[in-house]
């Protein structure tokens, strides 16, 4: 029944996103990189946005997009604690090596 | 190598560039100690870059060793018109991308089952959910960040790279473009079908609320 609903939904959406000034789920994703990073053109900005506003599928998804790299870019600290990890061994080596 | 753009996001240390220019200009008679205490100040965040990019911790203290060692040979290239840490991040970078290549083992699988699927209408075929909530801090937790390691790492190498690079290293797109020799528009394509793949593989994740 859920799957029916959907399958409607998609039809009246793929039906919607043909109409002038709307793009599809599919142009949707080619230009999410280009919002987030505020490089799109106006006119192409407010499609981007009308979009978002009409389709939930992709509200969630740019929601799950915009969670993945706020993890990602969190990560970067994992790293940083690998200072109690550098073997001295390493130190010596490059300073014995430094002029080669 | 050498045609960098400087990434002014990169922190830097004022007492690092000091100790840069006292060294270049004693090179000849207390080098030794000042050397030393520039390795000993940024060895761990460089190893944390190359190990970010080779994922291999022997590998990446070649890559460290040798990038010293290209450091030490080049301080007259150093100007200070980055920061020291910026400078230095570009040599352990193109040594960790160097090795990489020579590299047998890289990882070039198929990034489509990864990426989001849509129906003949254009329509989001992929099932949607529903997000929940988050804080900063959760993100930052040890349990995220090794969840984060263990999927960035499970990307194809091609893509991995640039997301690395972008997302975690926070250079440019023109700097990533030039250190992997693509062109800008395919740096863009790669970094967003990364990002799409990524949140594939933590997909399970968020949904059960662990991400």
């Amino acid at each position: 029944m859920k799957r029916t609903a959907q399958t409607l939904k998609r039809r009246m959406h793929g039906v919607m996103f043909k109409f002038p000034g709307m793009i599809t789920c599919n142009e949707f994703e080619d230009f999410i990189l280009a919002y987030l990073e505020d490089e799109l053109p106006p006119t192409r900005k407010r499609v981007f946005e009308l979009h978002l506003r009409v389709c939930k599928s992709c509200r969630l998804y740019l929601a799950a997009y915009k969670r993945t790299l706020a993890a990602t870019k969190a990560s970067r600290k994992d790293y940083d604690e690998l200072e109690a990890s550098v073997p001295e061994d390493l130190i010596a080596a490059i300073l014995a090596a430094k002029e080669s | 190598m050498h045609g960098w753009l400087v990434n002014s996001k990169s922190v830097g240390t004022s007492s690092g560039e000091r100790q840069m220019k006292e060294l270049r200009l004693g090179q000849d008679q207390n080098s030794e100690v000042d050397f030393e205490q520039i390795v000993r100040d940024n060895i761990a965040w460089m190893l944390a870059v190359a190990q970010r990019i080779l994922k291999d911790r022997s590998l990446s203290e070649d890559a460290v060793q040798v990038a010293f060692s290209k450091i030490y040979r080049n301080l007259d290239g150093f100007e200070g018109r980055s920061s020291l840490r910026t400078w230095m991040h570009r040599f352990v970078v193109n040594e960790a991308l160097m090795l990489l290549r020579k590299q047998k083992r890289i990882n070039e699988q198929p990034i489509d089952p990864l990426l989001p699927e849509f129906d003949h209408n254009g329509c989001r075929a992929d099932d949607p959910f529903k997000l929940p909530k988050t804080s900063e801090d959760h993100l930052q937790s040890r349990q995220v960040r090794e969840i984060m390691k263990e999927k960035i790492d499970a990307l194809p190498d091609q893509y991995r790279i640039v997301l690395v690079l972008r997302d975690i290293e926070e250079m440019s797109t023109s700097e990533v473009a030039k250190a992997l020799e693509l062109s800008e528009a395919n740096v863009k394509v790669r970094l967003h079908r990364a990002r799409a793949a990524l949140k594939k593989l933590l997909e399970p994740m968020m949904r059960g609320g662990a991400l």
